[in-house]
Parts: structure tokens; sequence; C-alpha cells
């Protein structure tokens, strides 16, 4: 009678706990969901503000919800996501209780789950655990999170300051870690570190390559732009390609020429492959071969005022002169088709007559939503 | 035991009002002027040291016993830091961080976090060159996040941008002015909404909002054009000058008094005739301030030019006064308490400097051998200042 009693307290005292899980589990999703119903111009922000001070209220059951609602969050709702798991994580270690630490690691593990949302778990497994972190990263050297990568091509690079100097077994294995390094390198300061150090091996890096820069285009122009006027003016490549046809442009007939640069970070330049021309339009166009329909970043660099078309339409315009330029200054996001895709690029320069703005320039690459470049498939 | 729980609340209230905060850029008012205890005599006495992450160059401010510092982590820095330390011990009370919604590209010189935040005394509003507005209560609990370059894609600089927020009578004014998207925008420091947004000179700039102090309830926008005075509820415009301003340093203003970088350095104040033209009061074509801007008290008005020379002009008249060579070039901007001038040059030598009616001299200077590039902040007789990876107090 008294085991009787016993089994039933305990299945009783189970459900009771199944119960407040699937309460807790149901309030946290129920939460998760108003914060992801955030929008453009503080759509949906007051149910959104209770949401979020009932889920930072949750303990640490909340944690793996809300790493997995990071993939379905747009950037300002992982943003509340992610302060939801901060605060919770931080109360679960103030209060001296355990982060689920396994669970975790398992979602890290999982390449398939949101880069950033493993990447966060991956901060506090080391913050918690960083013996655990450490083994992490010696899988990430190829991993689809750029981020996650950076770790394993430190790492590397790391042990290779490590290695001991002027010992030929060590050189050997120095030439190979900086070529692993490489494989998983997509920022340009790891890159440039790997490239330095190849050089002692007489390696020449290709970085138009690896970093998968298109160098050769198809330039029109010039096309007028006096007093900043052409950005709103289609000329005729605005409205078809025709790689033989003629068009009457600034200073007189133009048409399609071939050009291609040598340029290590493939810039193009304009003003010496056209003419350093003021106040002038010119067009540059390219066709890229995609395997599959897929989600790119264009990547973009130009000290010039620009507009993009992918397809024939119309992806993004900038107008602004001379605030510099930088790698991958620009990304911008876009959907390829699969097979044969047009891309035509519109590069402005303006009248400025000081020394820093006489550039007219661009660089342009393709990029998976990996950070690593996307080369055009042959057709 | 009324008479002591009256008596312990009266010295909570009294606690309270008296707290000597540091809410915004260039302080609660808004004009670099210490009106708390008297600051210390140099740079010399170090109460700590606190170890910041990543890059910053905004500048630190005081809510209370904390102080408030934001940063910019990640090779694109693109992950967006709040930090809090105690400010009695430089300990860490806590530290969030947030995903750029919005461009991170910048000039080397600054970073991401170049635009100071502000309070109101219970919220923080941290600001960033990616125009991301994190709203926090003062335990890092966020209350609301906005992404104006996410709602408005070409609303950024590739220099980088840097205005600073300020906060007043509930609104939130962020200006992200810029060559092509140019906006300035006033949200509702309760919730996030936008209260008012206006388009504004297409041209990039990288002065901070001023804070209009009095009844009226006035924020001073400064651009390429001019000065624009709006109401902060409602962005109306009051009045307008429209003689040009500078695009770096910022104007400041005292006593009904706002002190433009425009032609020089312009006094201008509000017009009686017609309201919406204000009266230039008067101009002084050698006051020429560069990145650092203009701090002005009762008396006199300072400028320092980008050799590093500091010149000292009558603040009713502008006619300059004296000069004093400071050590090195300087961007940020410098805080005056009683008669002494606190500045640090960008290679980080800071220097006090006493002001008097005929002239100024460097009374001594503090070598901390880093590059410092934001204004240093001032509560409770310390100062607070910060480099990319360093945070101190001095006291």
């Amino acid at each position: 009678m008294k085991t009787r009693i016993f089994i039933l307290l305990r299945v009783l005292a189970f459900c009771v706990l199944m119960l407040n899980v699937s309460e807790i589990t149901a309030d946290v999703t129920s939460e998760i969901k108003t914060i992801q119903q955030i929008g453009h111009n503080a759509e949906n922000y007051a149910a959104a503000q209770k949401a979020l001070d009932s889920l930072q209220s949750s303990g640490p059951d909340a944690l793996l919800p809300i790493l997995y609602s990071l993939g379905e969050a747009n950037p300002l709702a992982a943003n509340y996501l992610r302060n939801s798991f901060e605060v919770i994580a931080n109360k679960t270690l103030t209060e001296k209780k355990s982060l689920p630490l396994e669970d975790l690691l398992n979602f890290v593990r999982r390449t398939k789950n949101d880069s950033k949302a493993r990447r966060l778990a991956f901060e506090w497994i080391r913050r918690v655990s960083p013996q655990e972190a450490d083994q992490l990263v010696r899988n990430f050297l190829n991993d689809p999170s750029d981020e996650l990568r950076r770790e394993a091509v430190a790492k590397i690079l790391k042990e290779i300051e490590e290695l001991a100097k002027d010992d030929a077994s060590a050189e050997a294995l120095k030439r190979s870690r900086y070529l692993q390094a490489l494989s998983g390198a997509s920022d340009d300061d790891q890159v440039r570190k790997i490239v330095k150090g190849l050089e002692a091996f007489e390696i020449k890096v290709d970085l138009q390559e690896h970093y998968g820069f298109l160098s050769d285009w198809y330039l029109i122009g010039p096309f007028d732009n006096k007093d900043e006027k052409g950005f709103d003016v289609a000329y005729p490549p605005e409205n078809e390609i025709k790689l033989d046809a003629e068009y009457d442009g600034q200073l007189g007939k133009v048409t399609w020429q071939k050009y291609e640069t040598d340029d290590d970070y493939g810039k193009l330049n304009i003003a010496e492959k056209v003419g350093p021309h003021k106040g002038a339009v010119v067009y540059a166009y390219r066709e890229f071969v995609s395997k599959d329909e897929q989600p790119v970043e264009f990547r973009l660099a130009t000290p010039n005022a620009w507009k993009i078309w992918l397809n024939g339409e119309l992806v993004f315009e900038r107008e602004e002169y001379h605030r510099g330029t930088f790698f991958d200054q620009y990304r911008i996001p876009a959907l390829m088709k699969e097979g044969r895709n047009t891309l035509l690029i519109k590069v402005l320069q303006n009248e400025q007559d000081q020394s820093w703005a006489q550039d007219w320039q661009f660089q342009f690459r393709i990029c998976q939503p990996t950070g690593m470049a996307l080369r055009p498939e042959k057709e | 035991m009324r008479t002591f729980i009256f008596c312990t609340l009266m010295l909570v209230g009294t606690v309270t009002v008296q707290a000597d905060d540091w809410l915004q850029f260039r302080g609660t008012l808004n004009n670099a002027i210490v009106t708390g205890p008297q600051l210390p005599d140099s740079f010399d006495n170090i109460a700590w040291t606190a170890p910041l992450e990543g890059r910053g160059t905004s500048s630190p401010i005081v809510v209370g016993k904390r102080v408030i510092v934001t940063g910019c982590k990640g090779p694109r820095q693109d992950r967006l830091t709040v930090s809090c330390f105690n400010a009695a011990d430089g300990s860490q009370m806590w530290h969030r961080e947030f995903w750029a919604t919005g461009r991170t590209i910048c000039h080397e010189k600054m970073s991401v976090a170049t635009p100071t935040p502000a309070s109101d005394g219970e919220r923080i509003f941290a600001f960033y060159s990616s125009n991301d507005v994190a709203c926090l209560d003062l335990e890092g609990n966020l209350l609301w996040y906005r992404g104006l370059t996410f709602d408005y894609p070409n609303v950024s600089n590739s220099l980088g941008m840097s205005s600073s927020v300020i906060v007043k009578d509930g609104t939130v004014v962020c200006m992200a002015e810029n060559d092509t998207q140019s906006m300035t925008f006033g949200l509702n420091a309760e919730d996030g909404t936008t209260r008012w947004q206006l388009e504004r000179p297409r041209a990039a700039n990288w002065t901070s909002p001023a804070v209009w102090p009095g009844e009226d309830s006035l924020v001073l926008l400064q651009s390429s054009e001019g000065v624009t005075a709006v109401e902060a509820q409602s962005g109306k415009t009051v009045w307008e000058y429209l003689d040009g301003a500078s695009t770096i340093p910022s104007l400041t203003v005292l006593n009904g008094m706002a002190y433009v970088p425009s032609n020089g350095l312009t006094a201008i104040k509000p017009g009686v005739s017609d309201s919406m033209i204000p009266e230039i009061v008067w101009q002084g074509s050698q006051l020429n301030p560069s990145t650092v801007s203009p701090v002005v008290t009762d008396t006199q008005a300072f400028v320092i030019n980008g050799a590093g020379v500091l010149s000292c002009a009558d603040a009713t008249t502008g006619e300059r006064l004296w000069q004093c060579r400071l050590s090195g070039k300087f961007s940020a901007t410098p805080i005056i308490s009683g008669d002494k001038l606190y500045c640090i040059n960008e290679q980080g030598v800071a220097q006090v400097v006493q002001l008097g009616a005929e002239e100024g001299t460097v009374l001594n200077s503090h070598d901390f051998s880093t590059t410092i590039l934001a204004a240093p902040a001032a509560a409770d007789g310390a100062i607070y200042f910060r480099s990319d990876n360093q945070l101190w107090k001095v006291e």
C-alpha cells in the first residue's frame, strides 16, 4: 500500500512537473512569436515589449528555444531575443545555477542552425567552459559561419607563431598550416597575415581567385553627369543590353569595350581605362552563371555614386561621392536565378576637383551567405 | 518612527535630486560645463581603470553610481556593446551586445561606437554609426530597439557617422544626416515609436543635436546650411539660421545664446522682430574650431583649432582675448570646471589649463600614452574618460 501511494505521488509529481514545463514552453514560444512580429518603424513594439519583459524573467529552459528562434527572426527581433538570452544566462550564473552546456554544445555542432545563434551559444560556452569551446574551434575551419571560421583561423595563426624558429620540420609545418588557414579565411585582416606568412615560402596567393573578384567587364561611356544630374537619367544601357550597339555619349559615339583588371583586389580603374572624365557616367556589364537559384550578397566597393541591376531589376542605388572606399564597402543581398544572370553597374563620377576626389573605380564580388566567394559556373 | 521615515525619505529624495550625473555628450546640460563639485587639479590621481573590449570613440556617461560606455567588436565592428561599470570601484555591473542592423563601414580613425549615448536618468539610449538605437533600463534589460538604417537603407555614410544622441522632454533625437538619404528622427523615449522625422540637407554631417535649456522645449540641429531650432515634441521648426555652419564641431548653448561654428564662431539668439530669424549677436572670424566643439562660460568662449591652439574670446563681444598653445591635436571636446579647462589630445596627453582674464596657462599634463578621441565626462568631482580599450576614473 505504502509503495502504491509512493508511486502514485511520484506520477502525480511528474505530471505536475510536465504540466509546468509545457506551460513554460508554451509561454516562451508565444513570447518569442510575439517578438518575431516586430517590423519596420516600430511595428508591433507595444506587444513585443510586454513579451520581452516576460521572456527575460524566464529560467534557463528558455535558452534553447530562444537560440532556435533566431533563425526565423528579422534583425530587429534578433536583438530582442539576443538580449533575452543574455539576461537569462547572466541571471542563471549569478544564481550559481548551470547553463545547459550539453544542449549548447550540440546546438553549436549542428551546422544547419542559424550562424548568429551558434556564435552566441559558442560565446557562452567559452565563458563557462573554455576547454569545451577550444575543442569546438578545432572543427570550425570549414564552418558555414564566417565568425566561427575566424576563430579556427586565429587559432592556427597563433599555433604557427608558437612554432620554433629555424627548425626545418617546423618550417614545413608552418607552410602547411598557413595553407590550411587560408582555406577557411574570409576576413581580410587574417588573409593578409596568411599571405605575408606564405611569402616566406615563395607562395603567392591569388587574391582575385581567393576572394572571387570579378575582374573582367564590358564598359561603355562616358555619358553625361554634369552637375550630378546623370544619376536619374536612364541612358540606353538601362533599357537594353546590346554589346554591339553604338550610342551618343557625353563626348561623341560610345561602344561597349571589354576590360580586365589584374589588381590583386579586383579594382577596375575606370579613370585609367575609359579616361579621367569629370561629371561622367560609365556602365559596367557582365554575366554570371549560377548553378542554382540561390541567395547571395553582392560585395561592392567604390568611392563613386552607383546603381546596380540584376537581370534587369534595380537592386540598390546610392548617390554618395568620395566618402572613401573600403573592402566590401557595400553588402547588398540579392537572389540569383539558376543559369545565366546579367549584372549591370552604373558608376558615376562628379566634378569635385580635390586631389582625393579623382578616383573613379569599383571592386565587385559575389559571396555566399557563408561569406565565402561564389565563382561563376561554366555554361 | 514616522519622523525617522520622513527624514529618511527626504534624505533619499535629496540624494536623488542632487545626484551629479553626466547624462549625455558634454554633460546633462549639453554644454561641457561641470556644475557639480570642482574637479581635481590634475589627471594624476587615477582611482581605477577598467578594460574595454573592441573599439569605441564615444564618451562615457554617468547615471547615479553607473558609468555607461558603448563600444563595438568584431572585424566589421558589427557587434554593438553597452557596458555598465560601478563608479565606485570600476567593477563591471553588466554588459550587453547587439547585432548591428545598419552599415558598419567607417573611417579607420573613428569607430561604429562614436556617438555618445544619453540617458534620462531612468533609461539609457545607445546610438551607433550604423544608426541602431538600443534603449535599456539601468539594469541592462532591453526596452526597445530601432534600426534607422534598417528602416531607411540609404541612411548611412561611408566614412561613418558620429552625431551623438540627446534626449529632451521624452524625445530621443537621433541625427542621421548624410549625402544620400539625410534624416533626423525624434523617437518617443517610452516606446521607441517615431514622434517625428525630418528630411534634412543632403550633406554629410557629423555634428550633434544640442539641447536648448529653459521652458521652450527646443532642440537645435546644425548642418552645412546653418541651424534649425525644432520643437522636441513635434519636430516643428521654430527658427532657422541659414548662414551655413561647420559639419564637424557642434554648437553650444549658454544663457539663451547659441555659439555656432559658422564663419569662425557666431553667437546667435532668438529673434525679436521676426521670431523665425535669430539675431546675430557677434561673429568671430578669428575663432575657428576644428574637430573640437566650442565651450563657453558666462564670460568667455573657447575654441581649439587644428594646430592645437586654444583661443579665448569675450563671450559677449567675440573679441579674442588671448591664445595658448596646447600639446598635440585634439578630437575630444574639453570640459570646464570652475576656472580650469580639462582637455585630452589625440595622443592621450591630458592637460589642465588655468583660465584667466588675460591668459591661459597649462598647469600640468599627464601622458596616458594611448589614442584618446572622446570627450571626458565628469560627476561627483571625478573625471571619466576612455580609449578604445580602457576606461579611467580620475579623482
